[in-house]
């Protein structure tokens, strides 16, 4: 694992304008069989080690993008590169020996662990599909990976059921990281959580990233949880992404006015409301994106939308170092 | 005062053997106020809330106490009489707005039928109303929208739509369990405006339920902190924000992540979940969890006390 320059500054996993289109609707139907484009045009690199951070509201796509990205769905444009090689295009069977490096860690632990099986059989599952480890080898590792998500060796033997929400997830946790993989994918791991089980989870997957030098994706709506993870941040609307920078920067000089919208919104503890902060309320809601809005698919919402937004989609560009924005007029200093 | 709740106790017999869920909890509610009621899954801030609007109609539950709406007694009020009073003068407002509306009639015939349920007035005058409400809260095409059927809206635009049907007759109290958990960001930021413009222009009394600190610190006039069923702690915001007395309210406070300045390298985490109503710790419930618990923590269940801002702790005397 020895990790040179050049090794670092190559992503370990990038995409190319990947779209993902769900086709509904029927035939029958007054409007016929339609596209909904979930993902549009997401040019993304995550290097090595890092930790990107995905935002958006629901049905912004990014938990459709987190499941491209781990070929749990087909993308239906663009590529998708691991290390440098095309995976968008490649069978089941050849991503077999992918999928010990790439894993995913879900909202909801209790829906994504069988009920019906002791919970050290579903952290050696990926063991015995993987590896060829003897029993005994995979007893072992499985030993070890429950002391590294801070459960007991005894918890072997229990049920899903027979935990807490927060063990669940370090259940989930450890299922994901048995294979040693380069790069997780969390979608929203801290969401079905109680508030004070929450830090627990994100203390948790901090060290182990440090330990196994793990690449994250995560994802959450919960934007002051992002920060605290994420070294890079994506923010995205309607299927695409908005603004992409450092997590410092994006939240403390937000460029986008969706970005601005957003991290205004959330409520913060303060002894005299109001202090400093001042919330940007938008109009109306989120698009449908069966018939998403022409020109910057933000300016209906906009606050500082002119007519140029109305016809003209902006690109996302790099307009700082490091900061790329999709919008005409950017607040950059 | 508009509601005053004293000693309340709400029991469950289950198959596991009796379940507390709320064990004494005592709040005073003025005209206007805004009380966000804090907790965790299983704080018992829900259950505590449908004793008071009457809704707890399990044969298993027993309730215990006073509950006391501008003096008049709740507890024990036949369901006739508390029919009256709810969606009329006490009104509430729930999570999901799909449970608290049908998908087989339009919004405008929905509310209508809940003004004409309570007033006599015509159907025309009831629709009239309605369309008024839904400008309240900020419907963008008031007169559009009272022809659509609830699945046809946004879920932010739901639970607007059931926040006009909860104002429809004016009430004195209004009852609102976690209205923005559901909702994204930038919509939940829209609600929270409605319902301070709300208590401005009617001057109605508030509770909002939720788990979210950063909103009842926007939000409320008053909070109340719950654990394991019991009050930890309750105050006014700006007292219990800048000086938050209960070990517990501290921790909670401490292991939310920051939004702006320093990232701390860890968060500071609490230790272990929430305890199982069945098995209630022995003492204080959260004396598990606690960094400064000591002996009288292991055995007896610390009180309130009579103060504005008052913690139930045996270090906070």
């Amino acid at each position: 694992m020895g990790g040179s320059m050049s090794d670092n500054d190559r992503p370990i996993l990038e995409t190319r304008s990947l779209g993902k289109r769900f086709s509904i609707g029927s035939r029958f139907s007054a409007e016929g069989r339609r596209a909904v484009h979930a993902v549009d045009n997401v040019s993304l690199a995550v290097r090595r080690g890092e930790t990107v951070g995905l935002v958006g509201e629901s049905g912004c796509g990014k938990s459709t993008l987190a499941r491209c990205l781990v070929r749990l769905y087909d993308i239906t444009d663009g590529e998708l590169l691991f290390e440098g090689e095309d995976i968008a295009s490649k069978s089941l069977s050849e991503l077999r020996p992918l999928r010990r490096r790439l894993q995913m860690v879900f909202q909801d632990p209790s829906a994504s662990l069988n009920p019906r099986r002791r919970v050290g059989d579903l952290v050696a599952e990926p063991l015995r599909i993987h590896s060829k480890l003897s029993s005994r080898a995979i007893a072992g590792r499985v030993a070890e990976l429950f002391d590294l998500v801070g459960l007991l060796p005894d918890h072997v033997m229990r049920y899903p059921h027979e935990f807490s929400g927060g063990q669940r997830q370090r259940v989930g946790i450890a299922r994901a990281i048995a294979l040693n993989p380069d790069l997780v994918v969390l979608d929203e791991p801290v969401s079905a959580l109680d508030v004070s089980v929450q830090a627990q989870i994100v203390n948790l997957l901090a060290d182990l990233q440090e330990k196994l030098q793990l690449t994250y994706i995560f994802i959450a709506h919960d934007l002051s949880v992002v920060r605290q993870v994420s070294t890079r941040i994506a923010v995205m609307y309607l299927g695409s992404i908005v603004e992409e920078g450092p997590a410092e920067e994006v939240f403390t000089a937000p460029a986008h006015p969706y970005s601005q919208a957003l991290i205004s919104a959330v409520p913060v503890v303060e002894a005299t409301p109001g202090g400093a902060r001042k919330r940007i309320i938008l109009n109306g809601d989120v698009p449908s994106p069966l018939k998403p809005p022409s020109g910057c698919r933000f300016h209906p919402r906009c606050p500082i939308a002119v007519e140029r937004c109305r016809t003209e989609r902006p690109e996302l560009k790099e307009r700082q170092a490091g900061r790329k924005v999709a919008c005409h007029f950017p607040t950059l200093s | 005062m508009i509601l005053s709740v004293r000693d309340l106790r709400v029991s469950f017999r289950t198959e596991d053997g009796p379940v507390r869920a709320i064990d004494g909890v005592s709040f005073d509610l003025e005209e206007g106020e805004i009380l966000g009621v804090v907790g965790e899954s299983g704080s018992g801030k829900t259950v505590s809330l449908l004793a008071v609007m009457g809704l707890i109609t399990d044969p298993n539950a027993t309730i215990e106490g006073s509950i006391s709406y501008k003096g008049r007694e709740l507890v024990g009020l036949p369901a006739r009489e508390l029919r009256r009073l709810r969606g009329n003068e006490i009104a509430m407002i729930f999570q999901d707005p799909m449970t608290a509306l049908t998908p087989v009639y339009t919004i405008g015939w929905q509310i209508a039928e809940q003004i004409r349920a309570h007033r006599s007035v015509s159907k025309a005058k009831a629709l009239e109303r309605a369309e008024q409400l839904l400008a309240e809260v900020n419907f963008p095409n008031p007169h559009e929208a009272m022809s659509r059927y609830p699945h046809q809206l946004s879920g932010g635009m739901r639970q607007r739509a059931v926040i006009a049907m909860a104002l429809s007759c004016d009430p004195a109290l209004l009852v609102a369990d976690e209205p923005t958990t559901a909702l994204d960001v930038t919509v939940q930021a829209g609600i929270l405006d409605l319902v301070r413009k709300l208590r401005a222009t009617h001057n109605s009394a508030v509770v909002f339920i939720t788990h979210d600190m950063g909103v009842v610190s926007e939000l409320a006039d008053k909070v109340m902190v719950m654990y394991a069923g019991r009050v930890v702690e309750r105050g006014d915001r700006a007292d219990l924000f800048s000086v938050p007395l209960h070990p517990y309210t501290q921790a909670l406070l401490g292991s939310i992540p920051p939004l702006t300045g320093e990232k701390p390298r860890r968060l500071p985490a609490i230790p272990g979940s929430p305890p199982s109503l069945l098995r209630l710790p022995q003492g204080c419930a959260f004396g598990p969890r606690c960094p400064v618990r000591y002996e009288p923590c292991a055995t007896g269940k610390p009180d309130l006390g009579t103060n504005v801002h008052a913690a139930a702790c045996f270090r906070v005397a």
